[in-house]
């Protein structure tokens, strides 16, 4: 298996934000923390696109780097998680992701900055499968479950897609080529290392 | 003689300098994480089609999945 990968089509993005509403329900993710958001480029101009974003778990993951604590690691799936459990709540990660990926709730007294908070994948963390203590820290584990993540399979349009990277890339080619134009898709470059992508929208 | 002293100069020094090294700064870093085709258990979330525990039919499950799922032209090619 390759890595897992997300892309987001922003020729099928249509701003809807299911991915979001399904991230958060799937996940019970806390008021005021996104794990995915909705951006859109040009907003209210005709031909603006619209793109699903989130933690794109990069295969050399900024925030892993920057980590004093050393909590983020990765799966052999190419999975980023963190562990609750050593993190900190510094904040380093979340100026060190370039899509704004680590959360921090903000719910404990005067404001305190709580333990950082990102999507992931829907492959829980390290705690036991399917376990309650793994979902109140990180939300379900749908991985382990024989499913892909939430957001993608509640995607409306089918924009955003989420799985094995070559079968990512493969699905995403075949539109590319019905259609006949959209390889220049944005986060392509980023999330895959192409030298074409990021450049237009 | 002088052998010997040396010797009993060199454990005494080793003795007094023990405690000058450093502690191991490691932080623990996070826990291990069990594979995703371990499976979930008995759940009634754990999606059927699939053995847990067996890495290449829960690979299969979720290429088939994004298949059905996500790619649209195959779908209908196959209707």
């Amino acid at each position: 298996m390759a890595r897992m990968k997300f892309i987001c089509d922003a020729e099928r993005c249509i701003e809807c934000n299911g991915c979001v509403t399904a991230c958060k329900n799937e996940h019970e993710v806390p008021w005021g923390v996104n794990r995915r958001r909705v951006v859109t480029l040009n907003d209210g101009v005709p031909g603006e696109k619209s793109i699903s974003v989130a933690c794109m778990h990069c295969s050399d993951a900024p925030c892993m780097a920057v980590c004093p604590v050393n909590c983020f690691y990765r799966t052999d799936e190419g999975v980023v998680l963190h562990d609750k459990d050593v993190c900190i709540g510094c904040g380093y990660c979340s100026y060190a992701c370039p899509f704004g990926a680590p959360q921090f709730p903000s719910q404990g007294t005067f404001g305190v900055r709580g333990k950082m908070d990102k999507c992931t994948f829907c492959a829980g963390g390290p705690e036991e499968h399917g376990s309650e203590a793994e979902f109140e820290k990180y939300g379900r584990n749908r991985l382990a479950e024989g499913k892909l993540p939430a957001c993608a399979e509640m995607c409306s349009t089918k924009a955003l897609l989420a799985g094995d990277g070559d079968v990512v890339a493969d699905i995403f080619r075949s539109r590319v080529l019905r259609r006949g134009k959209g390889a220049e898709v944005w986060g392509w470059g980023t999330a895959y290392g192409s030298a074409q992508g990021g450049t237009k929208s | 003689m002088k052998q010997r002293l040396m010797i009993l100069g060199l454990v005494a020094a080793a003795a007094v300098l023990s405690a000058c090294g450093e502690k191991p700064q490691a932080s623990g870093g996070s826990r291990y994480d069990a594979a995703p085709y371990a499976g979930v258990g008995q759940s009634p979330f754990q999606q059927p089609g699939w053995k847990a525990g067996d890495k290449t039919s829960w690979e299969q499950q979720l290429k088939a999945r994004a298949q059905y799922g996500m790619n649209d032209y195959s779908r209908v090619a196959t209707q």
